[in-house]
């Protein structure tokens, strides 16, 4: 075996081909599974990388990056593309400079996700190609086919990487680097000024530039008809190709890489080949609707098999085409789940305990603190997208029912930088007197704690100017900004009560870094057992260091960071800070 | 003993406990043998705290990441209620080896549910082998709880076919330096800890 044979994800392969194939310029906002691109490529010192406030942000650097000539990669997560369609769908009129790729790491599952869109419509939609790896070396493959097809045809490309391509390890075979020359910008309003009267002289490029590059997947190597028995054919692409060539070792596979647009004549030279045609895909019938639509001599089937939701494994596919069934050990049904919860330590708890207390409605938003949502705090009552939480406590003013008067929003740093700024803007310029609680944990937790314009650091970790979130809420015309410690309970309550009562829009800016940034802290308090009553008020917080055995409260000494929640809540003096213990420790 | 033809082997825990680093040393191990290795992993939400699951398939040619349900040879879990909960991923010809540890999820902290109880006895039961070990209790995981995962790897590494110290020679590569030592013994202790299980 090839002893240069290396274990990447597929993340940190799609980094090593945007490093092979040249690109200088990165651009990414953090987003599960797409993260550890933009922190993989980062590491090469010839990529300039920076994370962008957003997505949207992320892909006009990119645009920008790519005129001057440059070759240049953005990653983000499936919903980000949402965020960054508005230039996407342009930018398929004025093409590019160097090439350009656009990482879209969709969530089949949605292991962390707030939906599960198929983001293979979005090539479709912007009438560009669409790339599909199906392993880490082809992820590394894929994006240096991808920078050139992208120059070749003058148009942006979107790579689309699922769940399960990005966090799975498999071997890569590395290769050198090859510099790309960057020519600078060249002056091409016609191209690039997409005026009515320059976009729809574009608009006919981009209809002819696709029939080009049906040519092109006609003939690509990423697409390949793998001829076995002719009994069943299967069409597939990405992580599914792996899942069906396990289960279907005997079938025939039309195995499709650069699968937008479909490469409709390849298609009929594998059907003429087949008896019947499975579609393999997870979510959408991406391809079966295609298939459908070319009136092919055999027959083809797919969502009747395998439905439209979640990921899909060589089990189902065994079940559906073979009639195999495995008969798993089967084990009581009684388990107790185990829910991701609030960290120990964690500076929402607090806020959410507070916020229930106060039988406030919730407008949430995305980050670590969503999981306000479940046991036992259960205090959010939406999370739609980033940034959402304060527009929707705007249009719940607007409605003007009573029940709005006790609405917060609530939104992290990083999340509110990213897209909460332009409805605060709104709810200042429209008069709605709502309440924004910031939860500053100055990072960006969710996804790994990266930097963001809020911490004063940037992604290489060198000092950089930090936006200062009182100022800023200031500037939008918040008059009322408040600034409070996470960890005091009775100045939480005492602020969100004042500020809703206030008849104009109002910030709280809730202040703690996320406990991951520490690393040391102070001796755990206990629990006095004569005191402690067994009330279980402190067991409300949902912390995973507190528990109640045998009718009194118990701490976790090893995880507990000495937060002090506990102690504030309890009535009875029974949690008591370590100095004050005599003797041996009770817990 | 490792098939020829594919090892699949899941790795179960609690997010945070390095699931991710043992499937890590398990696949270099298998680079190392020239042989293919594919893994699938638990980011993003479900590492604070929830239950994660690490797949790990060695083989001559390995194909989907993920490892069917009934299909796996192992099953390495670093708690008690996760190695019960992922058993169905485990062919009934299997092995299991769990860490006895119990981490109690919120549900049971905030008293709405109870910990199973007899968990080791239903796998025993139902799994073909079984491997319990109290790795806080063993030298030095009980030193360093963060040792766990090598201890775990260690009773792996004796139940499997390959050379010792190509295991060791890999952890050296996949491991920060200073952390070597402490590894090394741990994955020592596991070794010693499945000669004697038999």
């Amino acid at each position: 075996m090839n002893a240069k044979r290396l274990i990447m994800t597929g993340n940190e392969a799609i980094a090593r081909g945007a490093y092979e194939g040249g690109v200088t310029v990165g651009t990414a906002y953090p987003g599960t599974p797409s993260t550890e691109i933009l922190e993989n490529l980062a590491l090469y010192e010839e990529v300039d990388c920076n994370w962008s406030p957003n997505e949207k942000t992320a892909l006009e650097v990119a645009i920008g990056a790519s005129m001057e000539g440059a070759r240049v990669l953005a990653a983000m997560k499936h919903v980000g593309v949402n965020v960054a369609a508005d230039p996407l769908l342009t930018l398929s009129y004025t093409g590019v400079g160097g090439g350009l790729v656009l990482v879209s790491a969709d969530d089949p599952g949605m292991h962390s996700s707030q939906n599960e869109q198929d983001n293979r419509h979005y090539a479709r939609f912007a009438k560009i190609p669409l790339l599909e790896p199906s392993d880490s070396q082809e992820a590394k493959d894929y994006v240096i086919a991808a920078l050139e097809i992208s120059e070749k045809f003058d148009t942006p490309v979107i790579l689309r990487s699922t769940t399960r391509i990005s966090h799975s390890r498999s071997t890569v075979i590395p290769g050198e680097r090859k510099e790309h020359e960057v020519k600078g910008f060249k002056k091409n309003p016609a191209k690039y000024v997409m005026l009515p009267g320059f976009a729809r002289l574009r608009h006919p490029l981009v209809e002819e530039r696709l029939l080009a590059l049906q040519e092109e997947a006609e003939k690509s190597p990423l697409n390949r008809i793998e001829q076995g028995s002719k009994e069943i054919g299967i069409v597939c692409s990405g992580v599914a190709y792996q899942y069906a060539r396990e289960a279907l070792p005997e079938a025939s596979f039309l195995k499709l890489g650069f699968s937008h647009p479909l490469p409709k004549r390849k298609v009929r030279e594998f059907a003429a080949m087949v008896e019947q045609i499975i579609v393999i895909e997870e979510l959408d019938p991406f391809f079966e609707e295609q298939l459908l639509a070319m009136h092919l001599d055999v027959p083809v089937r797919g969502k009747e098999l395998f439905g439209l939701l979640g990921e899909l494994g060589a089990e189902i596919i065994r079940e559906k085409i073979l009639d195999q069934k495995v008969e798993p050990i089967t084990v009581r049904d009684e388990i107790p789940g185990r829910p991701p919860v609030m960290c120990p330590g964690c500076s929402h708890r607090g806020v959410f305990y507070t916020l229930k207390k106060l039988k406030l409605n919730v407008m949430g938003d995305i980050g670590c603190y969503t999981l306000g949502a479940l046991p036992p705090l259960e205090s959010i009552d939406s999370c739609i997208c980033m940034g959402a939480s304060i527009g929707l406590a705007l249009g719940m003013a607007k409605a003007k029912h009573d029940s709005a008067e006790n609405t917060v929003a609530v939104i992290g740093d990083s999340t509110f930088l990213h897209s909460g700024i332009t409805p605060l803007l709104d709810a200042v310029y429209n008069k709605a007197p709502i309440t924004v609680m910031i939860l500053d944990n100055s990072t960006t937790a969710m996804t790994g704690h990266q930097q963001h314009p809020g911490t004063g650091i940037s992604l290489q970790g060198e000092p950089t100017p930090r936006v200062d979130l009182e100022s800023l809420c200031s500037a939008l015309g918040v008059k009322r900004v408040a600034e409070i410690d996470a960890f005091d309970l009775k100045e939480l309550r005492g602020t969100i009560k004042d500020e809703l009562e206030a008849k104009e829009p109002s910030v709280i800016i809730v202040r703690r870094p996320c406990v991951f940034l520490q690393s040391t802290f102070e001796a755990p308090p206990y629990v006095d057992r004569e005191a402690c009553t067994g009330c279980g008020t402190c067991i409300k917080l949902g912390c995973p260091a507190l528990s109640l055995k045998e009718e009194k409260a118990k701490i976790n000494n090893t995880i507990c960071t000495s937060c002090g929640l506990c102690e504030q809540l309890c009535r009875f003096d029974a949690i008591k800070p370590a100095e004050e213990k005599a003797g041996d420790k009770i817990v | 003993m490792i098939k020829l033809s594919k090892t699949d082997i899941l790795i179960a825990g609690v997010g945070g406990q390095g699931t991710i680093l043992t499937g890590r040393i398990i696949a270099a191990l298998a680079i190392a043998e020239g042989l293919d290795v594919k893994t699938a992993e638990t980011h993003g939400m479900a590492q604070r705290g929830g239950s994660v699951i690490t797949h790990v398939r060695i083989g001559e040619k390995v194909y989907s990441p993920l490892i069917p349900l009934a299909d796996g040879d192992y099953l390495l879990s670093f708690e008690k209620l996760e190695a019960l909960r992922w058993l169905p991923y485990l062919s009934p010809r299997g092995t299991v080896i769990v860490n006895t540890q119990e981490l109690e999820p919120l549900p049971v902290l905030t008293g709405q549910t109870e910990y199973s109880t007899g968990i080791l006895e239903e796998i025993e039961s139902k799994a073909a082998r079984l491997i319990a070990a109290d790795a806080l209790s063993i030298d030095p995981v009980s030193k360093n709880a963060r040792m766990v995962n090598t201890f775990l790897l260690g009773i792996l590494a004796q139940t499997m076919d390959f050379d010792k110290k190509k295991w060791l020679d890999v952890m050296e590569q996949t491991i920060k330096a200073k952390l070597v030592d402490i590894n090394k013994q741990a994955f020592e202790a596991g070794w010693q800890f499945a000669l004697k299980s038999g």
